[in-house]
This record gives structure tokens, C-alpha cells and sequence, in this order.
């Protein structure tokens, strides 16, 4: 157990380390687009550390994650369209492109549709709630799709990335190590989180619900809260994908990417926090070495996906800290 | 263990990538030129890439792997229409493959998501398809020319037709995004006469009984219609078995009948209008010796889409000619591309100030091709050196 | 009037649609507790193969036919290869694993059969109209499929409540080990199973396509309406599937038509059309969430 333990730490030391020494390895090989592939992996893994908050721990399979990130994308778009032509948005206020403010917003916003999303799906369990979460990601797609007036089904341009005194967010560098930080307190906010009391009920629910229960703990509000804090981390990490692509469509609330985000928790291993991080680059990696090699390339991940989940049941971290997943049911199916 | 493997992928993977930007120090002239294509291959749309893709590569093999005497070296991917995966495309295009000049999207909401940020850094684009409203006027800009059209174009003329043929009660349908509500102004604001209904669909819907119930209803005299690629395709059959084809004729832009589409339909497709800026049994030199290479080199037919690909090798061609291609002469470049001296296969095509085309449209019909299949011919002009509506609003 | 009884015609032929897909996959799901995203794929290809061997000179039937057979094999070997795997793993397992699928077959089709979309057309003896109702010919084919989906509907509903295999199935969907206490070979019973529940998505593909643009990613939109159909109607449950199609069927058919007019009691038109069309697209979305508040575990309850 120890011994596990301390494999599962340099496995995370490990891709930490990596991950900081991309921009150098990045230079000295003069290739700065390597950069910017990696720092897209690092967003989609804050996303998906946050969705194994809820999946891993919580056992709550929410197929309708990417409802958030696109909710927290399009608040920073919004924000940006009007503070980059100096319109009215709301009451008056002209939006805003300062990231200490529009960034905690798109949390804000998407925690709140958490919360409502929440009420609703945690009502359901198992197959319901997977199926009940991806109603309402397509609702919230739908809605984006029809909302002319930022682009619709076209998207929109931010024109401006997002600005914080004192830094250059244009400078690749230095908006990789920024996505860097994030994920790093992201991560350990969520280390901290899982160990804590709530983590131990919140884990004790998706064992046994009525047991917690008699324990004195009202499951639905600590799953609530859980799922409450997995979509504001979602909405953060669509904030973060908007700068970095500087433009927002309502192809991020498409329910493939909702897939995609469930690939990279259990590709990388679920319930673990670290695991998602290798799930995204391993993702993205595969994608950028297959693209390269044939156009078909979804023709190879595919079986690839359905290799990982019949024989590697841990993922990547479990692989490497030497433990598969325990069998039998783990997640989805509370209640 | 797997830690030193996946070090090893990374700088597998640089080096991957590094291979192809290796710094070369040959003389000046015989440096190829490199063109990035980002284009849609993937999704039900991707015949729409693949046949610009196919246009524009005919154009480089009919001048023996050249373009205006320079080695071109063509470097296409696939966006699988997400205007995200685009960006990215895009940066890695630039930043690590280091092309002269961008080309190929075929989707307005991936042209949006990629042109307004290249062409504010600098770099030359050639659009092959998508005309946005946006980058014809107010966001119009130097390094940015449309070798295509102005997406309203071709729905105007159908506007103009329609109005022409004197029908008095038009219905009409689109899908509910942003081309397909330009798609109905487009066409609104050449036809005056009464509209029956304005319907907008679900993107991506595929059963329209419910509306085609409606529109029987209606009443109408002709219907007008925007519905692209396999929207367009359902859109067809169904009106058809519905019984309507012979009843209320159908109009609609080329997008909705272009060669491919139309072999999809069959049958159903015969006797349908529509609206193009080109048409197969066009007569100029240019069209037929392209449409007899195309064939020749593919085995099928060409769309417009080929059209559009074909053109833009054509008047890139031109332009690094004009350079002797020595691609770091931007300002002559651009100025080259102005001139747009090049053998249109549409016949006349000029730019106007905001490099959007200035030519002419046409109106085709579906018939039977006597090679087996469906195909388009002429019917009449609509419209002759027509500009688009956005051009006064660019500061240019 | 007339036009809203042709407008209810449409809804109903939609949902006899979805029900040909929802019934098979809701089976599967009650019986074998799997999810399969995939499902939209076998409607896929049946599509695809039923159009080529139309295309190649079948004739209709033997068409049909080639494109339920070839659905129904294709099931059964990603049953044997894959699925049988992920029967006793959860959930989130079984999604992954056909999500895959999906990518796969997606892929596959566009490498056999190219990008472009393949045409079949409407049967000559099914390509007229029938005047059902006064002034308005409703086209043949398409009340040949309302036909064939009760039809189908009806000998599955004989087929679970009245036979052997049905009793079994039954018995396997609340007891697994009993079932194979009395001896019935369960894997056999599965396969045979899936192959069939494949064989009904084939059938709705190649009904789907004359009318329809048979193209690679055609099965998930299907896919996902599916879905929703049965999780409103309760997972495992047939008739949970038949209410569930035909409201959803008749909810967005009647959706997409009136929602626009009730807007326009309101708003300008310009902008009526837009948020019509909007709201219409949301709103199956929406009776879902508002059905699962109320009831989580759909219409009809078969588990827990």
C-alpha cells in the first residue's frame, strides 16, 4: 500500500516536472508550437481534474461536462465582445477584460448552472443521471447555437486575450506557465479537497448512500456541493480555452467533447486527480501522432479507447502506481 | 520507466515536427513556396474540401508541380469543421511549418474562428469558400481577398430571378445559424414580392415532413431554400415524395445542387434552379480545358467547389510570378493579387476594394447527364458584374 | 385541422422511427444493464449497405433485407468481441468503450464508402402519395413506415409476453443467475439478442434512408434522440419505449411547427422565427429534464 502510494506520488511529481520543462525543451528544439499544444492539453486537463472530482470520487458520471466549459468560454467571450466595442451588455456595464474579474465570473456563471443542473440530475441516478446530464449539455448547446446576436452557430472572435497587470498573456511562455499554476492549484486544492472530511463523505455517499445517511450527512447536499465546484473548475478551464484559442463557438458544448472529457479521466485513470493530466496529454499526443500519419486517424483511436477500457482498468496512473481499478461497479451507479 | 517513454515521445514528436522546418540555405529562387490548406476532409461536408482540395492540386500538376514558376509545397489538413481544431491548425501552420500564404476553409464559422486573427498578424489568405459578411465590410483587410464569392451572392441572384420570373409568393426555408439568415436577406433583398413564411430548422435537421406540411398549406408559388450538404439532400427527397416537385417549384443556391449533391438526390433533384457564379457547360477556354482535365486526372465531375480551388492556385499562381517568387515582396504580392490577372474559369472575375470578387452569376438547372449521373446546365445570366453589398462599408 | 392531423402523421411517423431504434436498445439496456452509443452506428449500417445493394440492383426487399442482416452480424460480433467484456463493468466503462465504437465506425465508413453522401431512392411501388386526408397526399413511403413500425412494435411485444425466448428474457432481465440455472445457454442467448436489438436499428437505417442523406456520423443524432426516448419512458421497458417515442416524435414535430406561430403572438417576426426555431430545437431536451424531476426513473419504472 506504501509502496503504491509512493508510486502514485512520482507519478505525479513526474508529470509535473514534465510539464515545466516544456518551454524550455520547446525552445531549445526552436519549435514554439509545441508550447502551444501542450498548454491546450493543460487546460482540457483542468477541465477533466475537475470532472473527476464528481466521476472518481463522487461516482456522479456526468456525460454533459462540456455544458461548463462552454459556459465559462462564453462568459469570457461575452465579456470581451462588449469591452472590445465598448457596448452595453448588462445595466449599463460595458463587460470587462480583466481576467481577475471575468475569470472568477465564468466560474461564478457556470457554478450557478451547476447548481440548478445539479438540483435536477442528482434527483436521478445511473443510467438517468448520465443520460439526464447530456440533455442538458444539448440543451445548453442548442441555446448557444441560437443566440445570434454572439454568432450563433459561427462562433465569436475574442479580440482581445483576457489582460493581468504586470503580465504579458500574448507571450507564450508566460500564458503556458500561467495555465501551468492553475492546474497545479487546481490539483492540489482538490488533493486537499478529496482528504478532507467532505472528501471522505463525499466518497462514503457513492459507497453507500444510506449509510452516510444515518450518519447524520444529507448526501444530496455534499453531491451538490461537489458537483457545484467540479463545474466552476469546468467554467474556469473554458475562461482559459477561450484565450487561448481567442475564440469561442458552441462546438465546446458538443456532446462529443463531453466524451472527449470522460476519455481523458478514465484514459488517464479516474479517481485520482492526477490521472486526468496524463489522460489529456496522452489524448493529444495521440491525436497530434496519428493525425500525422493518416487522416483516418479516429479509425485507430477508437480501438485504442476500447483497449484502454477492457485491459487497462486504472488508466495510465493505475498502470503506473501498479493498481488497476478494483472491479466490480465503481462508477455510476449511486443511489 | 514509462516516464523516460513518454520523454521520448515528446521529443520524438519535436523532432517530428522539426524535420519539416529545417532551415534551408538554398538560393533564394529555388526556394518552394509553401502554402498552408486548411480545409474541411472529415465529417458529411468533407467532399466539400475534398473537391476544392482536388481543384487547387490540378492547378499545380497542370504546370508541372508549379505555380507562377516557383516549386509549390502544399501542406493540407483537416479542420473536421471545428472552428477550434482550425485555430490550431493555423498556429502550428504558421509558427512551426512557417507557409507563405493560408488558404482552403470551406465554413464561415471556421473562416471566422482563423482568418480575422492571420491576416491581423500578417499573413497573406486566399479564402477558397467561405465569405462571411463581416470580413467584406467593416472587418475588411489588406492581406484578406475572397477568391470565391460574398456569401450572400449567390442567394441574391436567386433573389433576382425570382423576382425576374415574376413569381408573387415565395416561401421560404433555412437553417436556424448565421449563413442561413444571411442566406434569406441575401435573397430579400433582390425579390420584393410577398413572403409567404420564414422558416428556420434545427441545424443538422434531417426530417422536414412536418415542414413541407406547412408549406403545402401555404400555399406558396416557388420556394426558396438554403439547406447545404446533407440538409439539403433530405430536403430535396422529401419535397419530391411529398408530391410537390411538380407542383411548387423549387430555387435554392448552387450549395444545395452542386454535382455531387445532385447524384445523392437523383432523380428528385431533375428540373431544380438554382443560382452559381459557374456551370459546367460554361463557354470559355478556360472552363472546358478544366473541366476535361479534371475528369481526366479524377474521374468525376467537378463542382463548384473544384471551381473555387482551381481559380485560387490559378491567381496565386499569378501573383508569384509577378514577384519572380521571392515571397518577402508582400506589398508587390498583394498588389499582384489585386490585379487578379489571371484565366478565371468563370470567365470575368475582378476585385473590387475590398478584394471580394466583382463577377458575374448565373442561373443552372438539374438535368440528367447523358455520362451517367446528374449534372447542371446554363440557363441565363442574372446577374453581370455584380459586387457585393458590403463593399461600401470597408475602409479600403 | 386537416393540416394538424397531417402534422400529427408526421409525429407519429417520426416516433415509429425512434421506436424501432428505442426498442432494441432498451432491451439490450434491461436485460444486459448495458449502455451502447454505438446503437447509431448499426442504423449506420444499414443505411450504408442497404443503399449499396440497392444501388448494385437488389431491388427494394432484398435490400432491406442485406442491410438488416448485415446490421444484425455487425451486432452480434461487437457483442462477441467487445461487449460481452463490459457486461458486469460500469457504466462509465460501457460509454467509454462504445464511444470508441463510434469513432471507429464513423471512420470505417468514410474509408469504405468515401465522404460523400450515398443516395437510395424511394421504392417505385412506394414513390407516389395517398390522399388520406382531403387536399393533402401524404407520401407513400412514409406511411408504409408507420405501418412496418407497428407492425414490428407488435410482433416484439408477442415475442416477450407470449414465447419462450420472451419468458426468458424476461426471467434474464430480473434474475440472471436463475436463468442460467435452467440450463439456457445465457451467452448464446445474449448474442442472439444483441444481433436482434441490431437487426431493428438496421431496419430503421434503411427505412431512414430514402428520405434521408445516408452519411458517415448519420447515427448519432438518432442516437441521441434515442436515447432520450427511453430514459423519458424508463430503461428496459417497452412500453416505456412506445410512450416515449411517440411523445417525443409528436413533441418536436408539433414543436417545430406551432412554437414559431405562438412567438409571433408576441414578438416581432424577425425575431419570433429565430427564438421559435431555438426553443423548438431545446425542447425534447427539456420535457426530458421536466420528466425526470418528477419522475426519476421515467414513465415507466421496470428497475430499482
Amino acid at each position: 500500500m506504501v509502496k503504491s502510494f509512493s508510486r502514485k506520488s512520482w507519478a505525479t511529481l513526474a508529470i509535473f516536472v514534465l510539464l515545466a520543462l516544456v518551454p524550455p525543451i520547446a525552445h531549445a528544439f526552436d519549435n514554439s508550437f509545441l508550447i502551444t499544444m501542450f498548454n491546450r492539453a493543460l487546460i482540457y486537463a483542468v477541465a477533466a481534474v475537475g470532472l473527476d472530482l464528481i466521476i472518481g470520487f463522487g461516482g456522479m458520471v456526468s456525460f454533459g461536462h462540456a455544458a461548463f466549459f462552454g459556459i465559462g468560454a462564453y462568459t469570457a467571450g461575452i465579456l470581451g465582445t462588449h469591452a472590445f466595442d465598448g457596448s452595453e451588455f448588462i445595466f449599463g456595464w460595458t463587460g470587462s477584460n480583466d481576467a481577475l474579474v471575468v475569470w472568477p465570473l465564468a466560474m461564478l456563471v457556470a457554478a450557478f448552472f451547476g447548481v440548478i443542473i445539479g438540483l435536477i440530475s442528482l434527483r436521478t441516478s445511473g443510467v438517468y443521471f448520465i443520460m439526464i446530464t447530456l440533455a442538458f449539455a444539448q440543451l445548453f448547446y442548442f441555446f448557444f447555437v441560437s443566440l445570434s446576436q454572439y454568432g450563433g452557430e459561427d462562433g465569436l472572435s475574442l479580440w482581445d486575450r483576457n489582460a493581468i497587470p504586470g503580465l504579458d498573456l500574448y507571450d507564450r511562455d508566460t500564458f503556458y506557465y500561467l495555465c501551468f499554476a492553475i492546474l497545479l492549484a487546481v490539483w492540489f486544492f482538490l488533493s486537499r479537497l478529496v482528504a478532507s472530511r467532505f472528501g471522505r463523505v463525499i466518497i462514503g455517499c457513492k459507497q453507500n448512500e444510506r449509510r452516510m445517511r444515518a450518519l447524520g450527512y444529507d448526501p444530496l447536499l455534499y453531491k451538490l456541493a461537489a458537483f457545484c465546484i467540479s463545474a466552476a473548475i469546468g467554467g474556469l478551464a473554458g475562461a482559459l480555452i477561450a484565450n487561448h484559442s481567442e475564440f469561442v463557438s458552441p462546438g465546446l458544448l458538443h456532446w462529443s467533447r463531453s466524451g472527449e472529457l470522460m476519455v481523458i479521466v478514465i484514459l488517464g485513470g479516474m479517481g485520482t486527480l492526477v490521472g486526468p493530466i496524463y489522460g489529456a496529454l496522452a489524448l493529444f499526443l495521440m491525436e497530434e501522432g496519428l493525425v500525422s500519419f493518416t487522416e483516418h486517424w479516429q479509425v485507430i483511436l477508437g480501438p485504442i479507447l476500447i483497449l484502454v477500457v477492457v485491459f487497462f482498468r486504472g488508466g495510465i496512473v493505475g498502470f503506473l502506481s501498479g493498481n488497476g481499478r478494483a472491479a466490480g461497479k465503481s462508477g455510476g451507479d449511486h443511489g | 520507466m514509462l516516464v523516460k517513454g513518454k520523454k521520448a515521445a515528446l521529443l520524438g514528436a519535436a523532432a517530428m515536427v522539426m524535420g519539416t522546418c529545417v532551415a534551408s540555405f538554398a538560393a533564394q529562387a529555388a526556394e518552394p513556396v509553401k502554402i498552408g490548406m486548411i480545409t474541411t476532409l472529415s465529417t458529411g461536408a468533407g467532399y466539400l474540401g475534398d473537391d476544392m482540395r482536388k481543384g487547387f492540386e490540378l492547378a499545380i500538376s497542370e504546370h508541372d508541380g508549379k505555380l507562377g514558376g516557383s516549386d509549390i509545397d502544399l501542406i493540407v489538413e483537416d479542420d473536421g469543421l471545428k472552428p477550434e481544431s482550425a485555430r490550431q491548425i493555423a498556429t502550428r501552420m504558421i509558427e512551426s511549418e512557417h507557409v507563405d500564404l493560408m488558404t482552403g476553409i470551406i465554413f464561415s464559422n471556421v473562416a471566422m474562428a482563423v482568418v480575422p486573427k492571420v491576416v491581423r498578424d500578417g499573413m497573406i489568405y486566399i479564402s477558397t469558400n467561405a465569405g462571411p459578411s463581416v470580413l467584406a465590410g467593416a472587418k475588411c483587410d489588406a492581406n484578406y481577398f475572397n477568391a470565391a464569392y460574398q456569401n450572400d451572392n449567390i442567394h441574391e441572384a436567386m433573389g433576382q430571378y425570382v423576382q425576374d420570373q415574376g413569381f408573387k409568393k415565395v416561401y421560404l426555408l433555412a437553417p436556424n445559424y448565421p449563413a442561413g439568415k444571411d442566406a434569406l436577406s441575401g435573397f430579400k433583398r433582390f425579390y420584393k414580392g410577398e413572403i409567404a413564411d420564414e422558416v428556420y430548422t434545427k441545424l443538422g435537421q434531417t426530417d422536414y415532413a412536418a415542414e413541407i406540411a406547412s408549406l403545402r398549406a401555404a400555399k406558396p408559388d416557388a420556394v426558396f431554400f438554403f439547406y447545404p450538404g446533407g440538409m439539403g439532400i433530405n430536403f430535396i427527397k422529401q419535397y419530391a415524395q411529398a408530391g410537390l416537385k411538380d407542383e411548387i417549384p423549387l430555387f435554392g443556391p448552387a450549395f444545395s445542387a452542386d454535382e455531387h449533391l445532385v447524384d445523392a438526390v437523383g432523380e428528385a433533384a431533375v428540373g431544380m434552379k438554382n443560382t452559381s457564379h459557374w456551370s459546367p457547360d460554361m463557354d470559355n477556354a478556360a472552363s472546358k480545358k478544366f473541366v476535361a482535365g479534371y475528369v481526366a486526372k479524377y474521374g468525376a465531375k467537378p463542382s463548384l467547389y473544384s471551381v473555387q480551388g482551381y481559380d485560387a492556385a490559378n491567381l496565386i499562381g499569378s501573383a508569384i510570378a509577378a514577384v519572380g517568387g521571392d515571397m518577402s515582396k508582400k506589398d508587390d504580392f498583394r498588389a499582384a493579387l489585386k490585379k487578379a490577372d489571371f484565366a478565371s474559369v468563370r470567365g470575368n472575375f475582378k476585385f473590387g476594394n475590398n478584394n471580394h470578387p466583382i463577377q458575374d452569376f448565373y442561373v443552372r438547372e438539374v438535368v440528367a447527364d447523358p455520362d451517367g449521373g446528374f449534372t447542371n446546365k446554363l440557363v441565363g445570366k442574372v446577374f453581370s458584374d455584380h459586387v457585393d453589398a458590403y463593399a461600401s462599408e470597408c475602409k479600403m | 385541422m386537416l393540416l394538424f392531423l397531417e402534422q400529427l402523421l408526421n409525429g407519429l411517423q417520426f416516433g415509429v422511427t425512434l421506436l424501432l431504434m428505442a426498442s432494441g436498445l432498451t432491451l439490450i439496456f434491461g436485460i444486459m444493464n448495458l449502455i451502447n452509443l454505438a446503437h447509431g452506428s448499426l442504423f449506420m449500417v444499414g443505411a450504408y449497405v442497404g443503399a449499396t445493394a440497392i444501388a448494385h440492383g437488389s431491388g427494394f426487399f432484398l435490400g432491406l433485407l442485406t442491410g438488416i442482416a448485415a446490421a444484425a452480424i455487425t451486432g452480434m460480433v461487437m457483442e462477441f468481441v467487445i461487449m460481452r467484456r463490459l457486461y458486469r463493468r460500469d457504466h462509465l466503462d460501457q460509454v467509454l468503450a462504445t464511444f470508441g465504437l463510434i469513432l471507429f465506425f464513423n471512420e470505417m465508413v468514410s474509408i469504405l464508402w468515401g465522404r460523400q453522401p450515398i443516395a437510395m431512392d424511394t421504392p417505385g411501388f412506394l414513390s407516389g402519395t395517398v390522399e388520406l386526408i382531403p387536399g393533402a397526399p401524404y407520401p407513400a413511403f412514409r406511411l408504409a413506415v408507420i405501418a412496418t413500425g407497428i407492425l414490428v412494435t407488435g410482433l416484439l411485444y408477442f415475442l416477450v409476453m407470449k414465447t419462450r425466448i420472451g419468458m426468458w428474457i424476461r426471467a434474464g432481465a430480473s434474475n440472471r443467475e436463475m436463468i442460467g440455472a435452467l440450463g439456457v445457454n445465457i451467452s448464446l442467448l445474449y448474442t442472439v439478442l444483441f444481433g436482434f436489438g441490431a437487426a431493428l436499428a438496421g431496419l430503421a437505417g434503411v427505412m431512414a434512408a430514402p428520405f434521408s442523406a445516408v452519411q458517415s456520423g448519420m447515427g448519432e443524432n438518432i442516437l441521441i434522440l434515442t436515447f432520450v426516448v427511453i430514459v423519458i419512458g424508463g430503461i428496459g421497458s417497452i412500453r416505456g419505449a412506445v410512450a416515449g417515442a411517440l411523445l417525443i416524435g409528436l413533441t418536436d414535430t408539433l414543436g417545430r411547427v406551432y412554437i414559431p406561430d405562438l412567438m409571433r403572438l408576441w414578438l416581432p417576426p424577425s425575431v419570433a422565427d429565430g427564438a421559435g426555431a431555438s426553443l423548438a430545437s431545446m425542447l425534447i431536451y427539456i420535457l426530458m429534464a421536466v420528466v425526470l424531476a418528477f419522475r426519476p426513473r421515467g414513465l415507466f419504472q421496470t428497475h430499482g
